[in-house]
C-alpha cells in the first residue's frame, strides 16, 4: 500500500480546485459548493491519474469516458478539468454569466470534454450504460465512470440504470456513489439525532452495498477522501473493464469536505461565500492571500 | 414588492391554520421553492418525498383520494417534463385534488441555465383536458390564485416565478378563473401577457407613452380556462397585437390568443417570447434583455413592429 505522501500532489490539486469552485461561485454570485468539495478528491483522482484523456484532444476516441450526474457540482468539474488543461483557469471567471462555456449544469454543446449534459438529477448514469454498451459492441477499450449523488439516487431513473448495467455485464462501466450524507433540504434531524451532516443521511440504515450486490454489481466501499483508496480502487474498476460485472464505487464523503464551516452544513449546498469567508478559506486551504 | 416563492410559503403557513386538509409534498427543494415556512410551521403535515417527483405526485393523488389537499413542491421543468406521465394519468385524467406549486417557472431561475428553464410548461399543461393554469403576476395575486386553488376541487398548475416583481394589485383584488384584467387602457397596440411580464409589459406601455404610442396591458393571469370573449373584446379595439410571455412561442400564451382570434375574429398576432431556442445561465437582466422581454426591449420592439406596419 503506497504511502499518503505519494498522493501530495493530488491532495494539492484538490486544494486548488476547491479554491477555484468557491471563488469562482463568490465571482459569479451564484453556484454549489457543498456538492463540488464532496467530490473534488475524486474528480483529481480521475483526470490527474485514472483516466486517459487528452485535454488537447477532448474528442480523443479512446479516451475513458467521465459522467457527472449530479450536474449541478459543474464548478467542480470545469475547476479540476481547468488545472487539467482542458480550459483556461482564467475562464473559469466566466461562469454562470451570459454566454460562457461554463453553465451552470454542464452543457456539452458548449464545452468539449464534457460526455453529456445533465443537471435534471437521475439520468447520467443511464447514458454511461449506452456509452459502456456500445463500446461493447464496437469493441473499444475505453471504460466509463458515471458519478452520481446520494440525494439522486431516490431518483427512479437511476434504479432503472442499475438494473439493466448488470444484465448487460457491463465490466467497462464504474458507477461511483457520493455518498455524503446530505442532499438540498432532506429531513431535519430530530433532537439529539446524530449524523454526518446537520440533516438526516438520505441512506441513512440502509445497506446500500448489499442492495448494489444483488443487484448484481461489483461493490468497492472506500474512504472518498483518502487517495490511497480512492486510486487503487478506481484502478480496480478500470483493471475490470473485461469481467462481466459493473463496478459501484461507494465513496464515503463529507459534504462541503475542506474547509471547516462547509463541512456537513446543509445550507452549503448552494451558497455564496462573503469575501470574509474566503480569506478563510484561504487560508485553510494553504492558498496565497494574495489569490483572494 | 415580495418573491412569488414566498407568497407561495406564507401562503401555505396560512392556510395551514385554517384547512386541516392541506399538505405539502416537497422533492427537496422546499429551501428554493419556500415550501420551508411551512415545514418548520407544520413538521407533521410535510412530507419530504425526496429527489423522486413522479413519486411525489403519486403519493399526492393518493392522499387526495382520502379529502387532503396535497401542495407539491419543486421546480416547474420537474413537474411538467420529468413528472408529466403521472401528472397526466393520475392527475389530470383523474381529476385528482393535486396542487402543482411550480416554482422558478420560465427564464429566471437563479443562474440554473437551459436545464433547469422551463419555457414549454404553459404549452404542456395547456394541452391537458382537466387542468387549471394559472400564473400570477405579483404578491397579491399569487397569494389569491394560491387560496382559490386550494378551495378548487381539482388539479390546478400555479405558475411561480422565482424573483419579485413590484405590486401592481391592490387587497380588493380577487381572482376569477378565466377573467382577464385589463391593466391599461391603449390603442394604438395592446400587449397580451401573464405572470410577472405582464409587470414588464405595464412598464413598457409607460415607456411608450413617453414616445407618443398609446399601449394597452391585458393581463391573462388564467391560462386554461380562458375568457375568449374578454379576449376578443379587447383585440378588436386594438392597432396592433402583441403577446409577451416568459416562454416559447409555441403553444403558450401567444398560441392562445392565435387560436382564439383566428376562430372568432381574425387579426395578426406577434408572438415575443423565446423564439425555439433554449435558455441559458444568467442574471436575470442578461436574459431579458437577450431574449427581449425586458420593459425597453419589450418597448423598442413594438416601436419596431409599429414602424415596419406602416
Ligand atoms: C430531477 C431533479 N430534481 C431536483 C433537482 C434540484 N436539486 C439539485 S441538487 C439537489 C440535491 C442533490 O443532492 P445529492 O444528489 O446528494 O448531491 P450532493 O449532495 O452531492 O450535492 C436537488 C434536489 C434537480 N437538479 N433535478
Ligand atoms: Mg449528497
Amino acid at each position: 500500500m503506497n504511502t499518503n505522501a505519494d498522493y501530495s500532489e493530488l491532495e494539492n490539486l484538490a486544494r486548488q480546485g476547491r479554491w477555484l469552485a468557491i471563488s469562482t461561485v463568490a465571482g459569479s454570485g451564484a453556484g454549489h459548493v457543498g456538492g463540488p468539495f464532496s467530490a473534488m478528491d475524486i474528480l483529481v483522482a480521475l483526470y490527474f491519474r485514472v483516466m486517459k484523456v487528452r485535454p488537447e484532444e477532448p474528442k480523443w476516441p479512446e479516451r475513458d469516458r467521465f459522467i457527472l450526474s449530479k450536474g449541478h457540482s459543474s464548478i467542480g468539474q470545469y475547476a479540476v478539468m481547468a488545472l487539467r488543461g482542458f480550459l483556461p483557469i482564467e475562464e473559469l471567471k466566466t461562469f454562470d454569466k451570459g454566454g460562457s462555456r461554463l453553465q451552470g449544469h454542464p452543457d456539452v454543446t458548449r464545452l468539449p470534454g464534457l460526455e453529456t449534459s445533465t443537471g435534471s438529477l437521475g439520468q447520467g448514469l443511464s447514458v454511461g450504460v449506452g456509452m459502456a454498451l456500445g463500446a461493447r459492441m464496437r469493441r473499444e477499450k475505453f471504460h466509463t465512470f458515471v458519478m452520481i449523488g446520494d440525494g439522486e439516487l431516490q431518483e427512479g431513473m437511476v434504479w432503472e440504470a442499475l438494473h439493466i448495467a448488470p444484465r448487460y455485464q457491463l465490466g467497462n462501466l464504474t458507477a461511483i456513489l457520493d455518498w455524503n450524507g446530505l442532499q438540498q433540504f432532506g429531513w431535519v434531524l430530530a433532537i439529539n439525532e446524530q449524523h454526518r451532516g446537520d440533516r438526516r443521511d438520505p441512506w441513512s440504515r440502509i445497506d446500500l452495498r448489499g442492495i448494489f450486490e444483488k443487484l448484481g454489481w461489483r461493490c468497492l466501499e472506500i474512504n472518498g477522501h483518502d487517495f490511497s483508496e480512492i486510486i487503487p480502487a478506481l484502478e480496480s474498476a478500470k483493471a475490470a473493464s473485461d469481467s462481466d460485472q459493473p463496478t459501484m464505487i461507494v465513496a464515503h464523503t463529507i459534504k462541503g469536505k475542506g474547509v471547516h464551516f462547509t463541512e456537513g452544513k446543509h445550507e452549503w449546498h448552494s451558497k455564496v461565500a462573503t469575501k470574509e469567508e474566503l480569506s478563510i478559506v484561504a487560508n485553510e486551504l494553504g492558498i496565497a492571500e494574495s489569490a483572494v | 414588492m415580495k418573491a412569488l416563492r414566498d407568497v407561495f410559503g406564507e401562503t401555505l403557513v396560512k392556510l395551514g391554520s385554517t384547512n386541516p386538509n392541506v399538505l405539502v409534498l416537497d422533492a427537496d427543494l422546499a429551501n428554493s421553492t419556500k415550501a420551508d415556512k411551512f415545514a418548520m410551521a407544520y413538521p407533521a403535515k410535510f412530507l419530504q418525498m425526496g429527489i423522486a417527483e413522479q413519486n411525489c405526485v403519486g403519493v399526492a393523488v393518493g392522499l387526495a383520494s382520502l379529502g387532503f389537499v396535497p401542495w407539491l413542491s419543486s421546480f416547474t421543468v420537474f413537474f411538467t417534463h420529468r413528472a408529466v406521465d403521472p401528472i397526466r394519468m393520475l392527475v389530470a385524467q383523474t381529476h385528482a385534488n393535486v396542487k402543482i406549486g411550480a416554482a422558478y417557472s420560465g427564464l429566471l431561475t437563479g443562474f440554473t441555465g437551459k436545464t433547469h428553464q422551463d419555457v414549454q410548461d404553459l404549452a404542456i399543461m395547456r394541452a391537458m383536458p382537466d387542468m387549471t393554469v394559472v400564473a400570477p403576476a405579483d404578491a397579491v395575486e399569487g397569494e389569491a390564485i394560491i387560496r382559490w386553488a386550494t378551495e378548487y376541487q381539482g388539479p390546478v398548475f400555479v405558475r411561480l416565478a422565482r424573483d419579485a416583481s413590484p405590486d401592481i394589485f391592490d387587497q380588493q383584488y380577487g381572482f376569477a378563473p378565466g377573467k382577464t384584467i385589463t391593466l391599461k387602457d391603449g390603442g394604438d397596440v395592446l400587449l397580451i401577457s401573464t405572470g410577472p411580464q405582464s409587470v414588464r409589459c405595464l412598464q413598457a406601455a409607460e415607456l411608450l407613452q413617453e414616445q407618443g404610442i398609446s399601449a394597452g396591458v391585458l393581463h391573462v393571469p388564467s391560462i386554461k380556462p380562458v375568457n375568449q370573449e374578454e379576449i376578443v373584446n379587447a383585440a378588436d379595439k386594438a392597432g396592433l397585437i402583441v403577446t409577451v410571455e416568459e416562454h416559447s412561442i409555441y403553444g403558450g400564451l401567444g398560441g392562445l390568443v392565435a387560436e382564439v382570434l383566428s376562430e372568432t375574429s381574425p387579426h395578426r398576432v406577434i408572438r415575443f417570447g423565446i423564439d425555439d431556442k433554449w435558455g441559458e445561465s444568467a442574471p436575470n437582466d442578461f436574459l431579458l434583455d437577450k431574449y427581449g422581454l425586458s420593459a425597453s426591449r419589450v418597448a423598442q420592439r413594438v416601436v419596431e413592429r409599429l414602424k415596419a406596419k406602416k
